[in-house]
């Protein structure tokens, strides 16, 4: 299943790397806040090392893969990969190790903090493996280069499967495959084909093709024409950052890395903010929706949703904000509100 | 004002492709104002569909003959055998250049003031190769290409625009930190040509956080230059945030011949709904007109229309579905016409 399965009663062990950077200070905001909800989590932290563990080739350790491996669940702070040669990308790391193949982001208009588009409800489902980011490259002659883009029919079910498993579980209506079909007619031609098969599950949902140039314009025209959108890989790192950008930036917006058999390693999409790290001032929003998502996955929808609406009325009352919306409340001011809120 | 050569006010023919969809109504709504200002062209007009597997001879022999060409969308079949006309007449013709004005035009309220970009493309290579096969089955691959050639060419033209527009900065759009090679090679293209514009200021920026950018910052930008996949993208949403695809103008062109048509979403055939109401925005293709007049050096012309045009889109009286209005095609053509002085 794509999902875990989860008794209500039982408490559940999930991974948390708080990361680095403003990392630290925005999970014990999460963790004071699952406390104050009673979420049957308990907590396995695991930071990132300080030398390279030759299981991993990474900072990340063999015993904290296995943890989430274990768990099949977790939530991640941003990390700094460190500057040099000889190890992998601690996000390739994961996102490897773990087989984490979508990557999902909920965009959603926070009410009260204002921005061009207050009509944003919508998720991105981006394919994480293949396509354009490949990796294969080559020079064919002097001044000639080529780069291949791979889509696969087993990525590409896997990816259309969660896409409808993911609005079934969250009651949504409709399901975009976003492509260029018209012009790469083979590769994501088989994007499609793949998308229609998994639709045909789906007679509840209502299945729409739309083609990635006119869903841009669309998006900033009105982004209320669209629920939840699939994509390959490309196309879904241009256009959830588009759709970050109209919610206001990366700093609210959660996100969620899954893998198989209902594995998923939440994370907020920003990075560590170096400049403010340690002087309490991190808005923690991101990592706690990401939270939120994480709940909803393994089907504690109660926690989550009295979470996420005590962010929303505290966003939206306007009273402890963080200075990157505009406040003057410390990370501790805010969690509390929130903690008031719940 | 300026001396004309003599013979200079000849009028000069231009190879018209009504196209699909609404593209005859749009095209339609230019052939009518241009009549009405009695501007120095006449058209060769020519039936041409997407649904044809290939742009006729004649057709080729008549743009290439006249130079430039007024068009409207060749519709684009989503799968199947067929390449896009669309694709066709820019690989055949070599217009490697694509180029979209995205701005605000004055009195039409748009979610972002102070919008004006201009999207330079790469037109001819990148994603759009047309080299894909399957490998096994259930494994397909599509070939990415980006030449030296291709990607200076792209960048000569985007920086002498600016230069000749009196545009100050030149941002370009790629994906290097993931393809490495190719877009590492438009970038390294596009350093080369910047050493040789110090008037113009350089800067670069990644896809996916130039979209974010684009619908939360606009004003940043200036002139773009893409290779070809991310400049639809990047045009189509500067499109959106300035007021759609029915108002922005913009064309292709290569070193002998240019074709004008609706700026972004330039295969757009709009819907049915649109055809049978006769309701589609003729102003993207006025204005690309406009921009063809002044190619084709009848600067008094193409300022005429554009006031004109712009008068119409100010005054809002009369505007189609896509700006809030109700107006019909017919209606805004009629208004502009009445503008003419
Ligand atoms: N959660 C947050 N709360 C408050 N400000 C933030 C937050 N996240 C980001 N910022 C602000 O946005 C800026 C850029 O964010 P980002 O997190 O990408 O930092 P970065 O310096 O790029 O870190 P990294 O190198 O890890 O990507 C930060 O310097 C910080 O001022
Ligand atoms: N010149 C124009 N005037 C008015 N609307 C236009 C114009 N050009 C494009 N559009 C609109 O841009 C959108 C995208 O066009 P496209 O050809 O993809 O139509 P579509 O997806 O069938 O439209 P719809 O979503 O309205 O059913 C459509 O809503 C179309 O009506
Ligand atoms: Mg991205
Ligand atoms: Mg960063």
């Amino acid at each position: 299943s794509i999902s875990s399965e989860s008794d209500e009663e039982k408490t559940i062990t999930a991974t948390l790397f708080p990361g680095d950077g403003i990392g630290p200070e925005i999970a014990v905001s999460v963790k004071q806040i699952f406390e104050a909800v009673k979420a049957p989590i308990e907590w396995d932290e695991h930071y990132v090392g300080t030398k390279v563990d030759p299981r991993t080739g990474s900072f990340l350790t063999w015993e904290s893969m296995e943890s989430v491996r274990r768990n099949g669940i977790g939530l991640k702070g941003p990390m700094t990969t460190p500057i040099g040669k000889g190890f992998k990308s601690l996000n390739l790391t994961l996102r490897k190790e773990l087989g984490l193949y979508a990557n999902v982001r909920p965009c959603l208009s926070i009410p009260g903090y204002k921005t061009r588009y207050d009509n944003v409800d919508l998720v991105t489902i981006r394919e994480n493996t293949e396509g354009e980011y490949s990796g294969l490259e080559h020079q064919v002659v002097r001044g000639v280069v080529e780069s291949i883009k791979i889509i696969t029919r087993q990525a590409s079910l896997r990816v259309a499967r969660y896409a409808f498993h993911y609005a079934q579980l969250h009651g949504r209506k409709r399901v975009s495959a976003i492509h260029k079909a018209n012009i790469m007619k083979k590769t994501d031609g088989l994007f499609l084909e793949c998308c229609r098969e998994v639709a045909a599950e789906y007679p509840d949902i209502v299945y729409e093709e739309v083609i990635i140039d006119n869903c841009c314009m669309m998006l900033v025209k009105n982004p209320a024409l669209f629920d939840v959108l699939v994509m390959p890989n490309l196309y879904g790192d241009i256009v959830s950052d588009l759709c970050a950008g109209l919610i206001g930036g990366l700093g609210l917006t959660p996100s969620g890395n899954i893998g198989d058999n209902g594995l998923a390693l939440m994370e907020a999409v920003h990075g560590t903010a170096p400049d403010i790290a340690g002087k309490n001032m991190a808005n923690p929003t991101a990592l706690l929706l990401s939270s939120v998502m994480m709940l909803h996955h393994l089907k504690l929808s109660d926690h989550a949703d009295r979470i996420h609406n005590a962010v929303l009325t505290t966003i939206s009352e306007g009273k402890y904000l963080t200075s990157d919306l505009g406040g003057k409340s410390t990370t501790s001011d805010y969690t509390k509100a929130l903690i008031d809120h719940l | 004002t300026y001396m004309p050569r003599p013979g200079d006010g000849a009028p000069r023919a231009v190879t018209l492709l009504p196209g699909d969809g609404i593209g005859p109504l749009v095209t339609g709504a230019a052939v009518q104002v241009m009549k009405a200002m009695h501007a120095p062209v006449y058209f060769e007009e020519y039936e041409v569909s997407g649904k044809m597997d290939k742009v006729p001879l004649e057709v080729m022999d008549s743009i290439r003959r006249n130079k430039v060409c007024l068009k409207g969308g060749l519709a684009t079949p989503v799968g199947g055998g067929v390449s896009s006309l669309n694709v066709q007449l820019r690989k055949e013709l070599d217009l490697f250049a694509s180029l979209v004005h995205c701005f605000n035009l004055p009195g039409l309220k748009t979610r972002h003031d102070n919008v004006n970009i201009v999207v330079i493309r790469e037109n001819t290579e990148g994603e759009y190769s047309g080299l894909e096969h399957e490998v096994v089955p259930g494994v397909v691959e599509s070939l990415k290409v980006i030449t030296k050639f291709c990607s200076e060419r792209i960048a000569k033209y985007a920086f002498e625009y600016a230069y000749l527009n009196n545009r100050k900065t030149v941002t370009a759009v790629h994906k290097a930190n993931i393809m490495k090679l190719a877009d590492g090679l438009f970038l390294e293209s596009c350093r080369e040509v910047a050493k040789n514009y110090p008037g113009i200021k350089y800067n670069e920026v990644i896809v996916d956080n130039c979209c974010m950018q684009l619908v939360s910052k606009p004003q940043q930008f200036d002139v773009m230059v893409t290779p070809n996949l991310y400049g639809t993208l990047v045009a189509n949403t500067a499109a959106g945030i300035a007021g759609g695809t029915g108002v922005m103008p913009g064309g292709n062109v290569g070193a002998d011949h240019a074709i004008f048509e609706q700026g972004a979403s330039a295969g757009n055939v709009g819907n049915e709904r649109l055809v049978a109401g006769k309701t589609a925005n003729p102003t993207a293709l006025l204005l690309s007109s406009a921009m063809m007049l002044r190619h084709l050096q009848f600067p008094s012309f193409a300022d005429r229309l554009e006031q004109a045009v712009m008068s119409v889109i100010a005054e809002g009286t009369y505007r189609t579905k896509d700006l809030g209005g109700t107006s019909s095609t017919q209606d805004v053509v009629d208004a502009v016409i009445d503008k003419l002085n």
